[in-house]
């Protein structure tokens, strides 16, 4: 039984990490009808921005506010920039369209990512705690092992979850933007800046995968597969609905607890190494009882 | 209307991609470019045009971006400064200087096969040499180098049968297979528990990389888990390796006796951080030696202290590191940092490339010292007899082995260390571990006469 | 002037109803196709078929494939890859297991395998809309690149689960040089290019487009929409596998699980929106365009002498070609296609505009 937590713990706690990333997904979508693909060059981008800063910047006397101030101003001038260039040439067209810009978007980032600071693996330690401990010895024989570093992200990653969900739900540009998400035209009309709100989402969607970078950055390092981490969070959004951000972080922990606990004990059968299609498995069966995902809004089509 | 898109775009991108290049040379200081570098010294004669008819052309495949870049890059720089140096320094091989085109593979089999096809026919004699650098890439070129007369050396990759040049006449795994490196494991796990007999009933985890590069090991130690009773577990890792929690927590469950690690690029540095999380202690894991240096442990830092792996060559520098950093990177000729120079992948390239400089320089003791074509090549490749002599005189004393090939024969050593990471660097923890041969022919002979037969090939090419 | 259709009346429904009704069109046709067989033939090296035009006439074929599917019927797919791998796989058992059938009958059943296994994905399809779909296309994408490499049966048990396959022979002929791979592959192309155009122009074509265009008018004049997803599926996936074979077959030679990953998916994606969605001529523009961009733009600097290291090109192509996907997309969203049209218009005023 101790084992099992185990399992189902540390399931949902990459479940947490997956959220993070699919909410970048979800608030671009939600705001602008993008399914923005570039959403892991974005944590890379962030995160190597970050890190190499941090080690230009290592002698001054505030290098980790420092740093954050920068990778915050160029992820924002990296949201205007895709608002200028990407998104309002390309007003009105099929959502594919705009998919397939955002792929254009993550190769450009993939590049210049690289150009500007290097292909090289980079150590990130803005003070995490390593090493793991024993939890709830009270409960189960022997405990549960977590890892310390999983159980910081997951607390990181859980308020700004909570966060993000009280911007939306509570400011007055969180308002705005859901108008915007349900009617372009009908907030535009009554006086919502929308490129103005473009480039808040694509900012906010940058602060996000900054986080998710630093957080996934701390532990791994930082190098260029945490790109790829993208494609875990696609059935996350998949499984909840694009639009909804309860739904990233409900899906997202599904998705971890299911993919973990499908390793463990139906893996070892097979040969192992499910993990990967049986998210996407989970999600298409999911699918077929609610087409528009778990959280997800349904629409109407008119004849 | 969309032509004023188009120019508006195109007007605001320029901008964009000029700051770009700005910001690229303001960080040049932290990352050193080779445009930057190249024109501070004098290249003449060292850096070798590819269309000069009297050199000898040897293609480098590379990556440099992508996931794999920090493994990647390390091997290309030490490949290519030696190449840079016999050039500076002896002025080519007896005369005969060496030009070298790079080929960007990302570490894709696509891309890397467009690459071999690319640099196969350029320069004065086409290509001398592949060294793919990549196990994937490896099965996919072995297909196509007979038909066009290059060798390839596979430097501890690449097909574990290739060894037997009677099926195999274009490969040379020298120094090494997998399945040497996976037997040299296991016979170090005997000797450690006072006998090979000893391993019976012990639990062996091997966490490999989900692709014929982490495949490769397996049906060598699934012999020796029936030879000596030990169980095996096998944990597949989905490229690139950064989401392995399950792997992990099965090790947790299952609690081996010992783990194989079998990764390749951020798959190692991660597998020694879930190592930590789940307690596992490190000095119970062994590495493959592509899962052995320094950017596999420095971003786990001292929680893979204590973790061993199998090692072609270490880390250290003799005096051939001493005449790069003089010839080269005094000369503003390097293509890293100097730091870089000496670290475990970049001798990996470094010796890489000597042995590909002296099968050419063997070649040229029969063919002639000119330009010579892959075929020529070849046989300096398969007549190679290096001594400690030589390697005292090309200055890799400790950094490159004897080692003799013959046709039947294209590994030439079936020896490895095991070296540890001690926090600061990497050591030597064992001394030489054989191979057992015994175990190892009967699989090559079975391995390479399937191959044979579905390709039509003859059995053995050596006896005739 | 060059491209008017004025005077030429069509007296029977047949000559009305041919694939090129418009006499330009045929000579057009005509020239590509002679110099397609004979001056490429003559001219171009081992290089260029090897590393260009193979590798561009497959992926034309998989770009035509995926076009029915998302640019005809209007669902999107994110699993071509997996499609092409299931026909190469597929080829490779039913050539190892019975021998004596030959491989052309091989490559079309690793198509037909893609189809039924086509057919089984795109069931979720009738339940699921867009994007959804896209992703959901993602897990038999996953799954194959699991299955082929996870059950050995499949790779006849080989040690590293890496396939090397023989020059394809037919009939005691041998595709083995460069020429021979680039004429088998041309030809497959063209007869499955006239299939495609046919299809489209024909009732099956015109349901998928009614799918496309509106799947609950379309219900409601009749096509349902079962058949016409499930045909669409069905069709493209065979191309698809098609396409996978002859790629594992004539283009790798020797293929892992990995050489049909993702990235595969996407950029024959990219072929069929830059190329133009349903078009046909499109998927071989874009087929042309996304194949050979990647390798123009890393061999520029050494072509122009500039010398720079292997990383910035390689981080340059990165971004030139994210950036030219962006370009294309917000200034021709209709793709190459149209481009080839806006062209013709114009032809058939030039050089006289009034």
């Amino acid at each position: 039984m101790g084992f099992f937590v185990e399992v189902l713990l540390s399931g949902l706690m990459a479940g947490v990490l997956y959220s993070l990333v699919a909410l970048g997904f979800v608030l671009i979508f939600k705001a602008s009808g993008v399914f923005n693909f570039a959403q892991g060059a974005m944590v890379l981008f962030a995160a190597l921005t970050f890190v190499r800063l941090l080690d230009i910047l290592k002698d001054s006397f505030a290098p980790i506010t420092l740093s954050l101030i920068i990778t915050i101003a160029m992820m924002v001038m990296l949201a205007m920039a895709i608002e200028r260039l990407v998104l309002r040439p390309l007003v009105n067209q099929p959502g594919i369209s705009l998919f397939m810009a955002t792929l254009g978007i993550a190769y450009f980032l993939d590049g210049f990512g690289q150009t500007l600071w290097g292909s090289d693996i980079y150590t990130l330690d803005i003070g995490i705690p390593k090493g793991s401990i024993f939890i709830l010895e009270s409960v189960f024989d022997g405990g549960v092992l977590v890892a310390k570093e999983d159980l910081v992200a997951t607390v990181i990653a859980g308020l700004l979850v909570v966060t993000l969900a009280i911007f939306f739900q509570k400011t007055r540009i969180g308002r705005a933007l859901r108008a915007v998400a349900d009617d372009h035209q009908a907030a535009q009309s009554i006086g919502i800046p929308l490129n103005y709100i473009w480039v808040i989402v694509w900012t906010v969607a940058g602060l996000v995968a900054l986080v998710a970078g630093v957080i996934w950055g701390s532990k791994l390092g930082v190098q260029f597969s945490l790109s790829l981490i993208a494609l875990k969070a696609l059935p996350v959004l998949i499984l909840g609905g694009f639009e909804s951000v309860l739904g990233a972080v409900i899906g997202g922990l599904i998705i971890g607890a299911g993919e973990k606990l499908s390793e463990i004990y139906i893996g070892p059968y097979v040969g192992g190494g499910i993990e990967y299609w049986f998210a996407y498995m989970l999600a298409l069966g999911f699918l077929m009882f609610r087409p528009q995902g778990l959280f997800g809004e349904v629409h109407i089509d008119r004849v | 209307m969309k032509y004023g898109t188009l120019l508006r775009t195109l007007l605001l991108s320029v901008p964009l991609v000029i700051a770009g290049c700005g910001q690229e040379d303001g960080a040049s200081d932290a990352t050193t470019s080779n445009e930057v570098t190249q024109s501070a010294g004098s290249s003449d004669g060292i850096i070798v045009d590819v269309s000069d008819p009297n050199a000898q052309f040897v293609p480098v495949l590379s990556y440099r971006t992508g996931p794999y870049a920090p493994n990647g890059m390390p091997v290309a720089n030490g490949f290519t400064e030696y190449l840079k140096l016999i050039n500076a320094r002896d002025g080519g091989i007896n005369g005969v200087k060496i030009s070298f085109e790079e080929c960007e593979t990302g570490y894709a089999t696509a891309r890397s096969i467009e690459c071999y096809e690319r640099l196969k026919g350029k320069g004065p004699t086409g290509a001398a040499v592949f060294n793919p650098m990549s196990t994937g890439a490896t099965f996919a070129i072995t297909e196509k180098a007979p038909v066009d007369k290059i060798p390839l050396i596979t430097m501890g990759y690449g097909r574990s049968e290739s060894r037997n040049g009677g099926v195999f006449p274009w490969n040379f795994p020298i120094y090494g297979t997998y399945w040497t490196a996976a037997d040299v494991l296991v016979t170090h796990l005997g000797d450690i528990n006072g006998g090979l007999d000893n391993l019976k009933g012990k639990k062996i985890a091997l966490v490999y990389h989900d692709s014929p590069f982490g495949k490769e090991p397996i049906p060598l130690l699934e012999k020796r888990a029936s030879m000596h009773d030990f169980e095996l577990i096998k944990l597949p890792v989905t490229h690139p390796g950064v989401e392995q929690k399950s792997a992990w927590i099965n090790i947790r469950k299952e609690q081996p006796d010992y783990v194989l690690l079998w990764g390749w690029g951020v798959m190692n540095s991660t597998a020694i951080k879930e190592a930590t999380g789940v307690r596992y202690p490190r000095d119970q894991i062994y590495g493959i030696w592509w899962a052995g240096a320094e950017p596999d442990v420095r971003p786990a830092a001292a929680d893979a202290v204590g973790y061993q792996a199998v090692s072609m060559i270490s880390s250290g520098q003799a005096q051939v590191h001493k005449d790069i950093l003089s010839y080269l990177y005094d000369a503003g000729l390097g293509s890293g940092e100097r730091a870089g120079v000496g670290e475990v992948l970049y001798n990996v390239g470094l010796l890489n490339a000597a042995l590909v400089v002296e099968s050419i320089r063997t070649a040229q003791s029969k063919y002639g010292e000119k330009p010579l074509t892959g075929e020529q090549v070849r046989w300096g490749i398969e007549n190679l007899n290096i001594t400690e002599e030589n390697i005292q005189d090309l200055g890799l004393s400790g950094y490159m082995y004897p080692v003799n090939l013959s046709c039947s024969d294209h590994e030439g050593k079936r020896a490895a260390r095991l070296h540890r990471w001690n926090g600061e660097s990497w050591e030597y923890s064992t001394d030489w571990i054989s191979a057992d041969d015994a175990v190892l022919q009967p699989m090559v002979k079975s391995a390479a006469d399937t191959y044979a037969k579905e390709a039509g090939l003859p059995a053995n090419a050596c006896e005739s | 002037m060059f491209y008017r259709e004025a005077g030429q009346f069509k007296t029977s429904y047949k000559a009305d109803q041919a694939v090129f009704p418009i006499f330009q069109d045929r000579i057009f046709v005509a020239i590509w196709l002679f110099l397609g067989f004979v001056v490429v033939p003559m001219l171009a090296n081992e290089y260029v078929f090897r590393a260009i035009f193979i590798p561009v006439i497959i992926m034309a074929l998989a770009a035509i494939g995926l076009n029915l599917l998302v640019g005809y019927c209007g669902q999107v797919s994110l699993g071509s890859g997996a499609f092409m791998a299931v026909g190469a796989y597929a080829a490779y058992n039913f050539m190892i297991r019975i021998p004596e059938l030959n491989p052309l009958i091989c490559f079309l059943l690793g198509g037909l395998s893609a189809t039924v296994v086509g057919v089984i994905f795109g069931i979720p399809s009738l339940r699921i809309k867009g994007f959804y779909l896209a992703v959901a296309t993602l897990a038999l994408q996953f799954f194959t690149d699991w299955t082929f490499s996870r059950i050995d049966w499949f790779t006849n048990y080989t040690p590293s689960g890496s396939i090397a396959v023989q020059p394809v022979e037919v009939w005691g002929f041998v595709f083995d040089s460069p020429i021979r791979k680039y004429l088998l592959c041309l030809t497959v192309l063209v007869i499955f290019t006239v299939i495609a155009k046919n299809l489209v122009r024909g009732r099956i074509g015109r349901a998928w487009m009614a799918t496309r265009d509106m799947d609950v008018a379309a219900e409601i004049i009749g096509i349902r929409p079962i058949y016409a997803k499930l045909s669409a599926f069905a069709v493209s996936s065979f191309f698809i596998g098609v396409a996978g074979a002859l790629w594992a077959y004539v283009h790798l030679g020797s293929w892992e699980p990995l050489a049909f990953d993702i990235n595969l998916s996407f950029s024959i994606l990219f072929m069929v929106i830059i190329g133009g969605l349903g078009s046909i001529v499109g998927g071989m523009l874009g087929a042309t365009f996304i194949t050979l961009l990647p390798l123009f733009l890393n061999q520029l600097p050494i072509w122009l002498g500039i010398n720079m290291s292997t990383a910035m090109v390689s981080h340059l192509e990165y971004m030139i070609f994210g950036g030219l996907i962006i370009f294309f997309l917000a200034v021709e969203p209709l793709g190459l296609a149209r481009i080839w049209q806006i062209t013709k218009e114009k032809l058939r005023l030039w050089p006289f505009p009034h």
